[in-house]
């Protein structure tokens, strides 16, 4: 979780993903930041995530995001 | 059949009233029918072409639903399969589905580029030919569009895809998704619904609603009016000023800007108000495909705003797919190693921008001035993305985002950019438009705005001063919009009160709508994308 948090914060350092829960419903991230998100996770993580999983439900907050990371490592 | 004309509107008042005499269970059936009856009246030659779309998604959806079904119960009954062999399994079944899939794009995409592409294909490699100075050319070949084509195709696609990754169930029952696909308010300019968001409610049936009635009478009233009013007056003058293109340089290409992004924007507004207003006088609740574009700050928030439908298709289904594939994520990695972390990150984010926007530019027509115009959005996008940086520290020093001149200041900004790029639909070819936009900072003729010369573009001081009332009730009723829906508050209102506006738009409408000599009533401008 807190190489996640890295990279997001990396992006947006101004943001705390800690807490924050509305990530894409209330416009924080856009559709670059979610692509530089997944190609760090890609790199980090070694963990492509498909198109199919970029939907707001695993990206409204880190949790979530962990959480998928999970469910991808573990399939 | 325009959808300003009378016998559209007497089509509509039929469907109505036979909608809400027909029983419940079986008015999607009343639909379907009268969607091919559209579709017949006006386009009966290419009726083959949606049906193929059609019937050929109808197998391969559920082809692919099948086999996703199987796997699912096949996991089921092998718990005891090894992480490796549950993935290795898996990976044989996508391969599967991604075969039928690959087969369905390719035949309707093909059949969208067959019939909206050949020809344009043609003319560039003649050109080439010409170039070389090679003899002789290929001839073009004689094929017209399909009515609608890039939007059901789109439509069909977003549904075959959703299958495919298995975000809903496939429909079982092909005349259902023959009018999902082919639904007549939506056909000819969409929006390009989902199949998710659409189907329950068009076809669960409806009982008369007096209040749903009324706000999709409203909303109708309210596209004509954009239509009629304003779109098709301001039609009058963007025509007399780009026919002889050499006649009209300097500040009246600036005109040319302003005017036709007012016109699109009037146009293509009024007649998504009116396909989703009559979606609602039947019940059926469409997504919006607009929220006030010319309200935004920044180019990224206009198309948020602007052809949300389209957008999101591009968004989901070319630009996150491209983005992040495998292919694209090496070349990130790649990158990354060799120039660094700052300019690595970037790579694979431009580059998917570009062909999202040169996607977007194609789909929009098979002309280079398109192609041009989506890459030209493209770039803007990828410019201020990069001046990000200077925004904030601009901001960390300026204490101005949150006061009204500057958020004005940016609206503005915004329009005129969007404007300057919407030049490349207007002008036959992308050096005439290069050049006409030039000569606004070369010829100065400032005097076309008090010398009367605006009265020659087949405008009165009384159109314009129509036009001036139509786009501040425009931007009045946005600007309400933004913090609430203004037929909400209409309809809170006493009955005089509501009969007094009605009565004034109509009257509008009909005394001032753009018709008789000199106008003619047009084909919505999306109609021929």
């Amino acid at each position: 979780m807190k190489l996640l948090l890295e990279i997001l914060e990396d992006i947006h350092p101004d943001v705390d993903f800690e807490t924050t829960t509305g990530l894409i419903d209330d416009g924080i991230i856009d559709s670059f930041d979610i692509i530089r998100i997944v190609a760090d996770i890609d790199e980090e993580y070694d963990v492509a995530i498909p198109p199919e999983e970029i939907v707001p439900e695993n990206f409204n907050s880190a949790k979530s995001l962990y959480e998928l990371i999970e469910r991808l490592l573990d399939n | 059949m325009l959808f300003t004309s009378y016998s559209f509107l007497l089509f509509v008042i039929t469907v109505f009233i036979s909608y809400y005499l027909t029983p419940k269970k079986y008015q999607w059936i009343l639909l379907l029918c009268a969607s091919y009856l559209f579709y017949g009246l006006v386009s009966i030659d290419y009726l083959g072409y949606i049906i193929v779309t059609t019937v050929s998604t109808y197998f391969i959806s559920l082809k692919i639903h099948k086999i996703n079904e199987n796997k699912k119960s096949y996991l089921i009954d092998h718990k005891d399969f090894s992480r490796k062999e549950r993935k290795n399994y898996k990976k044989k079944i996508k391969k599967q589905t991604k075969s039928y899939l690959t087969f369905g794009i390719l035949l309707n995409f093909g059949l969208l580029g067959a019939t909206k592409y050949t020809n344009f294909i043609i003319g560039n490699i003649n050109s080439i030919i010409t170039t070389l100075g090679t003899n002789g050319t290929l001839s073009f070949i004689d094929i017209a569009m399909p009515m609608g084509i890039s939007f059901y195709t789109f439509k069909t696609m977003s549904y075959l895809l959703d299958i495919y990754r298995e975000k809903h169930d496939a429909e079982e029952n092909l005349f259902k998704l023959a009018l999902f696909v082919s639904f007549f308010p939506q056909l000819v300019q969409g929006p390009i619904s989902r199949y998710n968001d659409l189907s329950k409610s068009l076809f669960e049936g409806h009982k008369y609603n007096y209040a749903t009635v009324r706000h999709g009478i409203q909303r109708i009233v309210w596209g004509f009016f954009k239509k009629v009013v304003i779109a098709d007056r301001i039609l009058v003058a963007v025509k007399a000023m780009i026919v002889t293109p050499d006649d009209y340089k300097g500040f009246y290409v600036l005109l040319v800007m302003l005017f036709y992004t007012y016109q699109l924007y009037a146009d293509f507004t009024g007649g998504i108000d009116i396909t989703i207003g009559i979606g609602e006088t039947l019940g059926i609740k469409m997504a919006e495909n607009f929220k006030r574009p010319y309200l935004s700050r920044s180019i990224k928030e206009f198309w948020r705003r602007w052809h949300i439908t389209m957008g999101t298709w591009f968004k989901d289904y070319v630009f996150y797919p491209v983005s992040v594939s495998p292919w694209m994520l090496n070349i990130s990695k790649k990158s990354r190693k060799k120039f660094g972390k700052a300019i690595g990150k970037r790579v694979p984010v431009y580059i998917s921008t570009l062909i999202v926007w040169f996607a977007t530019g194609l789909w929009h027509g098979a002309h280079w001035n398109f192609i041009v115009w989506g890459l030209m959005n493209g770039i803007v996008i990828i410019i201020s993305f990069e001046f990000e940086p200077s925004y904030k520290w601009f901001h960390s020093k300026f204490d101005v985002k949150n006061k009204l001149s500057f958020k004005v200041f940016q609206i503005i900004r915004t329009i005129l950019l969007m404007s300057a790029i919407r030049l490349f639909d207007v002008y036959q070819n992308v050096p005439l438009t290069f050049k006409m936009f030039g000569t606004i900072f070369t010829e100065f003729n400032f005097n076309i705005f008090y010398d009367g010369s605006l009265l020659q573009l087949g405008l009165t001081i009384g159109d314009y001063l129509i036009l001036l009332i139509g786009l501040i009730v425009l931007y009045s009723i946005s600007i309400y919009q933004e913090t609430g829906s203004f037929r909400v508050y209409l309809n809170s209102r006493p009955q005089q009160v509501r009969y007094a506006v009605y009565s004034l738009v109509i009257v509008f409408i009909i005394v001032f709508g753009a018709y008789g000599v000199g106008f003619d009533s047009t084909q919505f401008i999306y109609n021929q994308f």
